[in-house]
């Protein structure tokens, strides 16, 4: 039996959102479905491949596995929200641009959203090593990670830089 | 596309709120959600009211008790901060670097070690979605009535999958668990119990609030050892928690007291028993890494409960066992 829906008011992407939502719906379901934020993917649904990650008060966070009424009141970024922080491109995309980062572009979402937590996080340039243990929950069948991991550190180079 | 089924979701904001919510018929706790969910998705358990601890801040401590002599930690604390608590890291190096390494760091941001600690039984043949397993007709521990992993079998073998409890146990770490009918406090050795159903003595209206991990009372060398296909995000399949009392700070100094535990084997972890030979050996003797994986892998017999054979992981457990003591001694 499905449970009455709620009132969820919480901030997405800059914007205060109020969405009715069912108990049972995830946080990914609601972007996606109902926010019409079709950004974060929907892969294994089940908290293996990362392409649904978002952040969550800044710490990047799988969407499949959040209840979407457990982000009350909490700050939610998806990677519509990382290019419009940034004025439309951010240093990220457009290293993942220059590098050829994307191929099929399905992982690309999460792995951004993920990559952009440990770059506000440290706030310095990173090492490969750092960004390969950030994107260790992010899987991508296409690109064999160099490319993604030479565009990450490229990024936080740049945005290092006065 | 994986569609949870219906629920109702509620928050409380205390232990003793979330304690009367977890009374009603057909609650079931939950924390982080990154176990629960999947099984919910996949239809192993079909609870009508989640009580969701992620408002309970009483749970997200982690304080030094000098008076009991351990360090208390919330079971609400997500395994992302237990791996990089300056306490744990200090004191208790083994169970920061085994929920550092719990799935991948997005699973360990929302996971708790509460959570950890209850991980729910895993089997090659359970976690499944219901269209997969009804190919089969289910088993023990879902639909059906039949064991697919020991033939015959009446008993539900899964698997205790969980980084941190063989290492939790090796501190001899304790939970402290609550209900409305009060309190209770319990070492993990005794937590477990050898039902895939049903492996821990937890009630199911009982909250784990806290683990308390004695602190180190002498200089002492701890691992954990972890095996899996991948590198991120995979369970282990071969997991092995070591410590090694000593009587000096050096790893040539005699071993003093010796605990092994290893996971993944059954529906509980195993205590590795008769270690005695290696007591006042220095710890750097080769022939102590020597005894100690002849003893594991004499009285450790993994089953077709995961992936990989068994045979194979049952060799593997002496490898990887030599291999973390070797390293305990290289790192001095």
């Amino acid at each position: 039996m499905t449970a009455p829906v709620r009132l969820l008011q919480c901030t997405v992407n800059g914007r205060a959102t109020a969405v009715a939502v069912a108990p049972h719906r995830t946080l990914l379901e609601v972007l996606r479905y109902q926010l019409d934020l079709i950004g974060s993917k929907q892969g294994c649904d089940k908290g293996d491949c990362g392409a649904c990650t978002v952040q969550v008060d800044g710490v990047p966070k799988l969407a499949c596995l959040t209840l979407a009424v457990a982000v009350e009141g909490r700050e939610v970024t998806t990677v519509e929200g990382l290019g419009e922080r940034a004025g439309g491109c951010h240093p990220l995309q457009d290293a993942f641009d220059r590098h050829d980062a994307a191929q099929c572009g399905f992982c690309t979402p999460g792995i951004l959203m993920a990559a952009d937590a440990l770059l506000r996080r440290v706030q310095r340039p990173v090492t490969p090593d750092e960004v390969r243990a950030a994107l260790a929950g992010n899987l991508c069948r296409c690109t064999g990670y160099t490319k993604i991991i030479d565009a990450v550190v490229d990024a936080s180079r740049r945005l290092s830089q006065p | 596309m994986l569609r949870l089924p219906g629920f109702e979701v509620a928050t409380p904001r205390t232990i003793d709120e979330a304690a009367t919510l977890l009374a009603r018929p057909g609650a079931r706790v939950v924390a982080g959600g990154t176990d629960l969910l999947p099984n919910l998705k996949h239809r192993l358990e079909q609870p009508s009211l989640l009580v969701s601890l992620a408002a309970v801040r009483e749970l997200g401590e982690v304080v030094v008790d000098a008076r009991a002599g351990v360090l208390r930690i919330g079971a609400g604390v997500t395994l992302t901060a237990v791996s990089e608590h300056p306490l744990v890291r200090e004191h208790l190096p083994s169970l920061a670097d085994a929920a550092g390494r719990v799935a991948s760091p997005l699973i360990r941001n929302m996971g708790t070690l509460g959570g950890n600690v209850n991980l729910d039984t895993r089997c090659r043949y359970v976690n499944q979605t219901a269209f997969w397993r009804s190919a089969i007709g289910g088993c023990l521990k879902s639909e059906g009535n039949v064991c697919h992993v020991v033939p015959g079998g009446r008993n539900c073998v899964a698997a205790m999958s969980s980084d941190c409890v063989p290492v939790l146990i090796s501190l001899e770490a304790a939970a402290v668990l609550r209900s409305t009918a009060g309190g209770r406090e319990l070492p993990l050795a005794e937590y477990f119990q050898a039902d895939g159903r049903e492996h821990t003595v937890r009630r199911p209206d009982e909250i784990m609030a806290e683990i308390r991990v004695p602190l180190p009372t002498g200089p002492r060398r701890c691992a954990y050892s972890k095996w899996s296909v991948r590198k991120s995000i995979d369970f282990p399949l071969v997991s092995i928690a070591l410590r090694f009392d000593l009587a000096a700070d050096a790893v040539d100094a005699a071993i003093t007291a010796v605990r092994v535990v290893v996971g993944v084997l059954g529906s509980r972890p195993r205590e590795v028993t008769q270690l005695d030979a290696v007591i006042g050996q220095p710890l750097s003797d080769p022939k102590v890494a020597e005894a100690i994986a002849a003893r594991v892998h004499a009285q450790c017999k993994p089953l077709e409960n995961v992936p990989y054979e068994a045979p194979y992981r049952r060799e593997m457990l002496a490898v990887h066992t030599r291999r973390a003591i070797a390293r305990l001694v290289a790192e001095g």
